[in-house]
């Protein structure tokens, strides 16, 4: 076995462990599944019955229900670690801190998908948009946006699990850091919604890869920082 | 007593370049008195960048060297960063208002950019703020100011990018007033008000990263236990 391939075992076993634990009802991510859908009711209340800007403002609230209950999600995959001290023992693990990171931010990515799978059908019922010849393009863009918001969410949330002021504080980081992300994302969903009339989908998917990247590279190299306080 | 005399070389300068900038150069033709108000908004924006850049280079050299120094000097950074990220904004909108014809363009992309600049560091500032023990407080600080520098550039093209594709015309940037042929009193005007700004910069910058060490070294001896009187005002670190 490569170092690579063990690096990417322990990162599959940390992930994997807190599937488990959510398909075993510890319910990091269920509430906040609940929540997503809730947001989408509301903003409906919020923007009025209006069919047409209801369809309008469909990308951005799709996106903003994704990323305000993302905020939760992956803070809760942390905060569970807490209660039990789990988090001090994965931190002596004798496995690489990238690998840890890798793994956590694998399970929030699980987390966020599950997210844009379940707000992508309540967008289409619930503000009529049409997303039939946009499906491909749009799992692209959901999977490229969950996977970037794990990886700063994750790196946040290790980062922040320990303070008190936990719960305020990890929206107050996370939310201008993923502003270019929720930018990019509206508007590759838009651009896909309307058929790309400006031929401007290839720049924000490109976009999405290199904050996708540049995130994943600096959660990499600084998570184990939070973890061996 | 170097830095009292660098204060008040910066005091005398920033009064000197005001009075220039107010009095010395003739109001814009096409903008009037408000374009008096770019001279602050320039020099203001330059340092709040040069601020976050301080932090981002102070913050790698923690993570690398442990040097409590570093620490200091990107929290001094940040909060003078932020200082001068919100007068930035400040002066902008006061500008904007005589001259776009409204406080807020969602259009400028630099000022949508500092807008999220100003978010990014006051986020910095708030985990300093709760956390107690001054090592791992560098250590989490650090790490944010490093994603925060590499956010920064993403949010620039992004928002750039964003209004590139959507709108055709551009509004009047801060550029585009000074570039194209700007008669010489209004570049020295502006000149003369970046160096008054950087003088008050670097007096800011000396006196808030004294003060950071003093912190610290307070911090540390309650912790040791030299100072009783200070160990009940500072909380013990959690085990």
């Amino acid at each position: 076995m490569t170092t690579i391939a063990r690096h990417l075992a322990v990162a599959r076993a940390i992930a994997a462990k807190d599937l488990r634990a959510e398909l075993r009802g510890r319910q990091a991510v269920t509430s906040t599944l609940f929540l997503a859908a809730l947001t989408l009711l509301i903003f409906g209340f919020a923007l009025g019955p209006d069919r047409a800007s209801l369809a309008a403002a469909g990308p951005g609230l799709l996106w903003l229900a994704v990323i305000l209950s993302g905020v939760l999600a992956v803070g809760r995959l942390h905060q569970l670690e807490m209660e039990d001290g789990a988090f001090e023992l994965l931190a002596l693990y004798p496995v690489p801190r990238a690998a840890i990171y890798l793994g956590k931010a694998l399970g929030g990515l699980a987390a966020m998908v599950a997210l844009g799978a379940l707000v992508l059908p309540l967008t289409v019922i619930l503000y009529a948009i049409d997303v039939a010849s946009a499906l491909p393009g749009l799992v692209l863009v959901i999977g490229l946006g969950a996977l970037g918001f794990a990886a700063i969410g994750t790196l946040y949330a290790g980062l922040t699990v320990r303070l008190r002021a936990r719960e305020v504080l990890l929206p107050l980081l996370l939310l201008p850091v993923v502003a270019p992300l929720l930018l990019a994302a509206v508007s590759a969903t838009a651009s896909l919604l309307a058929g790309d009339p400006l031929g401007e989908l290839g720049a924000w998917l490109q976009l999405l890869v290199g904050y996708d990247l540049a995130m994943l590279l600096a959660g990499g190299l600084t998570y184990g920082l939070a973890l061996e306080e | 007593m170097a830095t009292r005399a660098l204060g008040i070389v910066a005091l005398v300068a920033v009064g000197g370049a005001t009075a220039f900038a107010l009095a010395g150069v003739p109001a814009d033709l096409n903008q009037g008195e408000a374009q008096r108000i770019m001279y602050i908004h320039v020099a203001s924006a330059w340092l709040a960048y040069l601020s976050f850049g301080v932090t981002a280079a102070a913050s790698v050299w923690w993570l690398v060297r442990r040097d409590p120094r570093a620490d200091a000097v990107a929290l001094a950074g940040a909060e003078v960063g932020v200082l001068f990220t919100a007068a930035t904004i400040w002066a902008g909108m006061m500008w904007g208002r005589p001259v776009w014809g409204t406080y807020w363009q969602w259009e400028d992309p630099r000022l949508t950019t500092t807008a999220l600049l100003l978010a990014l560091y006051v986020g910095y500032l708030l985990i300093r703020r709760l956390t107690d023990e001054p090592a791992r407080r560098a250590t989490r600080a650090a790490v944010v100011g490093i994603v925060a520098a590499i956010d920064i550039p993403i949010v620039h093209f992004s928002v750039v990018w964003w209004r590139g594709l959507h709108q055709g015309p551009t509004f009047m940037s801060p550029d585009t007033i000074l570039n194209p042929p700007a008669p010489g009193q209004f570049v020295a005007a502006l000149l003369l008000m970046l160096g008054a700004f950087s003088l008050a910069w670097l007096w800011l910058m000396v006196n808030r990263y004294r003060l950071a060490r003093l912190d610290w070294e307070a911090e540390e001896s309650a912790r040791r236990g030299r100072l009783p009187g200070l160990a009940a005002a500072v909380p013990a670190p959690r085990p």
